[in-house]
């Protein structure tokens, strides 16, 4: 038996293979929207991973830190690990900013890793290039995302920062490269001001008589420089001891420090369902544009392939073809279209993922999804096509 | 059995169609969560490491003397300006006397008085002297009463108490003389040492409380660096221990300086331990105090014990490890840490040996399960 569809195919395989081409520029776009959505789900999961904690203790009533601003003392982490059930706690501070990198910056979320060893929570779990960081300042470890290479020299607010490692896939929720550096260091760049503002600040405090007494000496020195410093933190990050449960880790610290704590369900939570819902939804709504205007290019695509040999149909018909026949001829070709297209969609989508400037993250589920989606699409469109195939009058093969 | 009739056109077809198929099938395996994660590797070595210290510090002056007068008053005069170099004793500034000049005149003219004073009483005692003795000879001879005697002998006390009272008074004067001139001599605001002025707090005219300085002097031979170790990274600093300083302004170049000493008491507050640094030779020009300069102490070199890069120390479930490469595949085991140098170098006491391979950088987080591909450098690094 010689396959119609087949035949069919060779018949006219330039046109047939770029309309699959064609479809699958249309699908591979599909996919990538899938993989924007994807990767920004991604990006909050990862900032979660990175940072190493089991639980997040944050200022009272505030979503901290990520969604919200939270600061809180940086000693309060040494009552924190004094809790039962705390393997674990280190500071950590987050700020996104704008680094200077020669003559340009690059946006990048500035993370202020408490001291110790590598594997602190807060440190980068891993390295592509260079080492961790060894000395309490002015090192960095950058993401790789942010252009940086080894030894070069950063610039956050007045301090030069020299680059000794690289990671990869460390990004803030928004998708910024990270880039760590010591805590004591990224403290004071969370709170030191230009020196334009510390002058004016002085002289603020100079004038004020309470502070510039003549009859105390040295007073106004120190009240300068208790302004000037600044012993906050964003987030105490808590890795718990094994056996125990993180409520279970997480209720005394709430109720007796009376701090907020998260666990890694409702951080992410947070992340996910509060700050990256809008623009997540958005893409969704894109997405299910895009895979509605597909599927009616794929259906037209069909209908107009079909109609296109209708007078060959009418001649099948003439010469007593079995409906069946022509019917599985027009759904093999739609088929066989559909899987080019997704073929063609899948490499293209592969491709063009490491060119988006954010993460575009392909998961095999929403290739699967895809496949089945675009399987049932080219049904669909093709039961349209038999239909008028089927109506089709075999005297038009020689009327027509 | 019939042959398949291969036509060109469908050798066409399949010479389109193959390659898309082979390019998807290498994409599958290629790319998402069944591609080989991409890892470096090393082998441990046992090996000596010379740990350092890091710290920041400011320059400060061991010896800072702040000159400015013991009682409240105006300043008259300040003879120095910042930067210039001072001799011990050298005249520094003024501070107003006020009335003390008119009050020494008062004093000197007091002292005339008492001294006038003095000498009437002792014109006084001569006299009354002269009289005693004239009337015990009148007495001998019984020519005066004995009441009149006693008279005359109790003048002379009077007198004598009299003269001693005025000579004392002069004394008195005399002495708060001197102790005007010292306080005068107070007013002046002079040198302790050789040294350097830094600070001109107080112009003429300024009125300043006890105690306040004028004139702030340093003895330059004595810069050191006011440094700060983070506790944790303190561990094995001592006094003498050599280390290298960079200035913040002269960031190219570094001095030989060693540790003097650490300080006992350590900043609860920041968790630092503080030591004084100095310099072997002072840099010139000086650097300005409250520069900020980096301080690297070396330690003394460890005993050799198995050495891998910090990238390679992995936290996984709550345990410091490293990951092993035995037959291709992947093993984690805890790991006890040591010493550990500024180049990224750490001693591991227990959990590898000599000659074993460990994963220094990965493409991602590992696990277990993860397929690895061992490579030379992680994809999209510039070596």
């Amino acid at each position: 038996m010689i396959s119609l569809a087949g035949r069919d195919i060779l018949h006219a395989w330039g046109k047939f293979v770029f309309t699959g081409i064609g479809l699958g520029l249309l699908i591979g776009v599909t996919l990538t929207m899938a993989g924007v959505y994807r990767g920004m789900v991604d990006d909050g999961k990862a900032l979660l991973d990175n940072s190493g904690a089991d639980l997040w203790v944050v200022q009272k009533d505030t979503l901290g830190p990520y969604a919200e601003s939270s600061s809180i003392y940086d000693d309060l982490w040494r009552s924190i690990r004094a809790m039962p059930g705390v393997a674990e706690a280190a500071n950590v501070t987050y700020l996104t900013m704008q680094v200077g990198h020669g003559e340009q910056d690059v946006r990048a979320m500035v993370v202020g890793i408490a001291a110790g060893t590598p594997g602190t929570p807060g440190w980068p779990p891993y390295l592509v290039a260079g080492r961790q960081i060894t000395r309490g300042h002015y090192e960095a470890v950058a993401d790789i995302a942010s252009g940086f290479k080894l030894g070069d020299v950063l610039k956050i607010r007045r301090n030069r920062y020299t680059v000794v490692g690289l990671t990869r896939r460390m990004v803030s929720s928004n998708g910024d490269p990270m880039v760590f550096i010591p805590l004591k260091d990224a403290q004071e760049a969370q709170f030191l001001k230009d020196n334009d503002a510390i002058r004016m600040q002085r002289r603020r405090t100079a004038a004020n008589p309470a502070f510039n007494r003549p009859g105390v000496p040295g007073l106004l020195d120190d009240v300068i420089a208790s302004q000037s410093s600044n012993n906050y933190v964003n987030a105490v990050l808590v890795r718990i001891k094994p056996g125990y449960a993180p409520e279970e880790v997480a209720a005394p610290i709430r109720r007796w420090k009376r701090l907020q704590v998260y666990d890694r369900t409702q951080m992410e939570g947070i992340l996910i369902g509060k700050l990256i819902a809008t623009s997540a939804k958005q893409i969704g709504m894109f997405l299910v544009i895009l895979a509605v205007v597909s599927a009616a290019i794929v259906a037209f695509i069909i209908y107009t392939l079909t109609m296109d040999k209708i007078r060959e149909i009418a001649v099948l018909k003439l010469i007593g073809t079995k409906n069946r026949t022509i019917a599985a001829m027009i759904m093999q070709q739609a088929l066989v279209l559909g899987l080019i297209g997704f073929v063609v969609g899948k490499i293209t989508a592969t491709y063009a993922a490491p060119l988006f400037p954010k993460y575009v993250l392909l998961i095999p589920r929403d290739a699967g999804m895809g496949l089945l989606g675009v399987m049932v699409i080219c049904v669909l469109a093709s039961l349209v096509a038999i239909r008028a195939a089927l109506k089709v009058d075999p005297a038009e093969a020689i009327g027509g | 059995m019939k042959r398949p009739h291969l036509q060109p056109r469908t050798l066409t077809l399949l010479a389109v169609l193959l390659p898309i198929a082979l390019l998807f099938i290498y994409v599958i395996l290629r790319s998402g969560p069944l591609a080989p994660v991409a890892v470096t590797t090393t082998t441990v070595s046992t090996r000596a490491i010379t740990p350092a210290l890091f710290g920041i510090g400011t320059v400060e002056a061991r010896y800072t003397y702040r000159i400015g007068p013991t009682v409240a008053g105006r300043v008259q005069q300040v003879d120095v300006q910042v930067g210039d170099r001072v001799k011990a004793g050298q005249l520094l500034g003024l501070m107003d006397p006020v009335d003390l000049d008119e009050r020494i005149d008062a004093q000197d003219a007091a002292i005339r008085r008492a001294a006038a004073q003095l000498r009437d009483a002792e014109a006084r005692q001569r006299y009354a002297q002269t009289q005693s003795h004239r009337y015990e000879k009148l007495l001998a001879v019984h020519a005066v009463s004995v009441e009149m005697m006693d008279s005359k002998r109790q003048e002379l006390q009077v007198a004598t108490a009299t003269r001693s009272a005025a000579s004392e008074e002069l004394a008195q004067m005399r002495a708060d003389r001197a102790a005007l001139l010292a306080q005068r001599a107070n007013l002046q605001l002079l040198a302790p040492v050789d040294g350097l002025v830094i600070r001109r707090d107080a112009d003429p005219g300024t009125t300043v409380v006890a105690g306040q300085a004028v004139v702030e002097v340093i003895d330059p031979h004595s810069l050191w660096i006011n440094t700060r170790f983070d506790q944790l990274g303190a561990q094995g600093l001592a006094a003498g221990l050599p280390a290298q300083v960079t200035l913040r302004s002269r960031s190219d170049r570094t001095w030989d300086a060693r540790v003097l000493w650490v300080e006992p008491l350590a900043d609860a507050v920041t968790e630092e331990t503080l030591a004084k640094v100095v310099f072997d030779t002072l840099p010139q020009p000086l650097p300005p105090l409250g520069e900020l300069a980096q301080v690297t102490v070396t330690l003394p070199a460890t005993t050799a014990l198995p050495v891998v890069p910090n990238a390679a120390i992995r936290q996984v479930n709550g345990v410091r490890g490293v990951w092993r490469l035995v037959d291709g595949d992947l093993h984690f085991v805890a790991v006890e840490l040591g010493a550990a140098d500024l180049d990224g170098n750490v001693q591991v006491r227990k959990g590898v040996k000599p000659g074993d391979r460990v994963v220094v950088y990965s493409e991602s987080a590992l696990s277990a399960h993860s397929r690895i591909h061992v490579v030379e450098h992680i994809p999209g690094v510039s070596p």
